[in-house]
């Protein structure tokens, strides 16, 4: 069982009921509930348009729900003021886009980047912003002397690592991820895996993670949820829901898979 | 034409009413912009619109105006806005700081300090100093409202990645009162200091962006840095050429084609009162009088 010890006593960290987004008639989601722990990782799958995005994008704020009720660590996010919403987005919660383009700024330095949710706190000391910086970069695998060079100068996979390193600097609790290896070829997407992985398994961070790619969840989610036409299907443990599926979709997801 | 042909101080009443409310809320605000509806000015926007309609609205016919660029008197956009409310509000005119009551002003604070009762007008080009790290004006004014200025910090933090230092040298952005940064418009750093309990009235006016921003007399004004690089004041390391003045902002001034060149103050009536009072300078001609 991958699912963490301390995650059975705990109270939920992420507590969310009955979510619903509507596009006018259509339904992007549909009264999605599920609970997630401190240290979880959460997967979830699904095919293009059945509502993964648009269920991770209300989740962290980017857009409102039109039902439903999210609870993080307790308190009604959706009710909050404003101010105090958008200091969880750039304290407590990270949000890691598909394209690292959107999470970056590309005109500002990697070490801009990555300093600018520390500043954003409160961080007025150069040099240790700077340290940590430094520090990021290499839990990440960017040469130090890459701190200077605009993202733009960046390899896709590198530009990924940097936006997770820019996300993780302030240390949260609830880590979003949008396809986080889309778009990476596999030798780079493996490595990317095998670094988020270290980072969740020592950060002890919560993770909800959206994908296509069931072997992403295979190796990084603890539980998984199965999406298709803005409805949850499945839900259960990682393992149990890719080696004994139950619903007909997920079934047909399952097999779907390429084997090499 | 003649001066009758207008109202007082070129603008109508009703617009010089809305003006001055505007100009009351922004300095029961220091530092946050308070838009307003800017007028068609006679003269082209960049060339002072905000500063023009500012100054009419403050101006009263017992007061004596003067009007800088770069802190010279005698230069075209000085030369033609002093004139402009000569015209149009008949107002005695001065090259005297200590003489003014109301002074407008492009890209400088007079050395000479100012007084209690004294009213600077800044010409603003750009009033939103996160614009160029924000685009977008619902965010900036929402980054404004719950004071998240985190981005600002990020440009002096890419400064000194850069260069060294913090290299913004011009329109250096602070913070008024605790609460809202601000654009001082862009006077040079050097300057910034004298931002701080001035006794004077500071108005700012952004004709083309319609915004008014403010600092009342004795304003806590604190210019943006980083603990273990903090702002420095900066001017050219020399002495004025003409007046010898070594504690005013200098222009350089190239005097020939094989790279000579002078350096002056940029702020012409300290420099000529000084020099009137016997200071001479390196290249100052040598007679009696300048």
């Amino acid at each position: 069982m991958t699912l963490m010890p301390n995650a059975i006593t705990a109270a939920p960290l992420l507590s969310v009921r009955g979510l619903t987004r509507r596009y006018g008639a259509r339904i992007g989601c549909a009264d999605v509930s599920f609970d997630l722990y401190p240290g979880e990782v959460l997967g979830i799958v699904g095919e293009s348009g059945s509502g993964k995005s648009t269920l991770l994008s209300c989740l962290a704020g980017l857009q409102p729900p039109d039902q439903g009720k999210i609870l993080f660590d307790g308190t009604d996010v959706l009710t909050l003021p404003e101010a105090e919403r958008r200091r969880l987005l750039r304290g407590d919660w990270a949000y890691v886009h598909q394209n690292p383009r959107d999470g970056l700024r590309m005109g500002v330095s990697a070490g801009g980047n990555v300093g600018e949710r520390l500043m954003a706190v409160g961080a007025r000391n150069y040099g240790a912003i700077r340290a940590t910086a430094t520090d990021w970069l290499g839990r990440v695998e960017i040469a130090a002397d890459r701190i200077d060079d605009r993202p733009s100068a960046f390899s896709g996979g590198m530009q990924q690592r940097l936006q997770i390193a820019r996300n993780l600097v302030t240390g949260p609790r609830l880590v979003f991820m949008d396809e986080p290896t889309g778009g990476l070829d596999v030798s780079v997407q493996a490595r990317l895996l095998d670094l988020l992985r270290g980072l969740v398994r020592d950060l002890g961070l919560s993770v909800v993670i959206v994908t296509h790619d069931l072997a992403v969840v295979r190796l990084l989610a603890d539980r998984l949820m199965v999406m298709k036409s803005g409805r949850v299907v499945e839900t259960g443990l990682t393992d149990q829901v890719l080696d004994d599926p139950q619903h007909a979709y997920t079934q047909l997801l399952v097999s779907s898979v390429l084997q090499v | 034409m003649t001066g009758q042909a207008y109202n007082f101080a070129y603008l109508d009443e009703q617009t010089k009413r809305m003006i001055r409310r505007a100009l009351l809320k922004a300095l029961a605000i220091p530092g946050y912009q308070v838009p307003f509806a800017s007028r068609e000015m006679p003269m082209p926007y960049g060339w002072g619109t905000g500063g023009v309609q500012v100054t009419a609205a403050c101006l009263t016919p017992d007061d004596r105006l003067k009007v800088i660029d770069q802190g010279a008197d005698d230069t075209t956009n000085a030369v033609s806005i002093r004139r402009f409310f000569q015209r149009t509000a008949g107002v005695e005119t001065t090259e005297a700081t200590s003489e003014a009551t109301v002074i407008q002003t492009r890209h400088r604070i007079p050395e000479t300090p100012l007084t209690e009762g004294q009213i600077l007008v800044y010409q603003v080009p750009i009033p939103e100093p996160l614009r160029f790290l924000e685009p977008r004006e619902t965010e900036t004014r929402k980054m404004h409202e719950l004071e998240e200025y985190g981005l600002m910090h990020v440009k002096l933090y890419e400064d000194i990645a850069r260069h060294g230092e913090i290299a913004t040298s011009y329109a250096y952005p602070v913070r008024v009162g605790g609460r809202y940064v601000m654009d001082p418009s862009p006077i040079p750093k050097f300057d910034n200091p004298k931002l701080g309990g001035n006794p004077a009235i500071q108005l700012f006016g952004a004709g083309r962006e319609a915004r008014i921003y403010a600092l009342p007399p004795y304003s806590d004004v604190v210019s943006l840095d980083f603990e273990d690089h903090p702002f420095t004041p900066s001017k050219t390391d020399h002495e004025c050429d003409l007046c010898g003045a070594g504690d005013s902002y200098l222009d350089e001034v190239i005097t020939d084609d094989r790279g000579a060149r002078m350096f002056v103050c940029s702020d012409t009536d300290f420099c000529a009162s000084r020099q009137a009072q016997g200071h001479r300078g390196r290249l100052a001609p040598q007679g009696d009088t300048p």
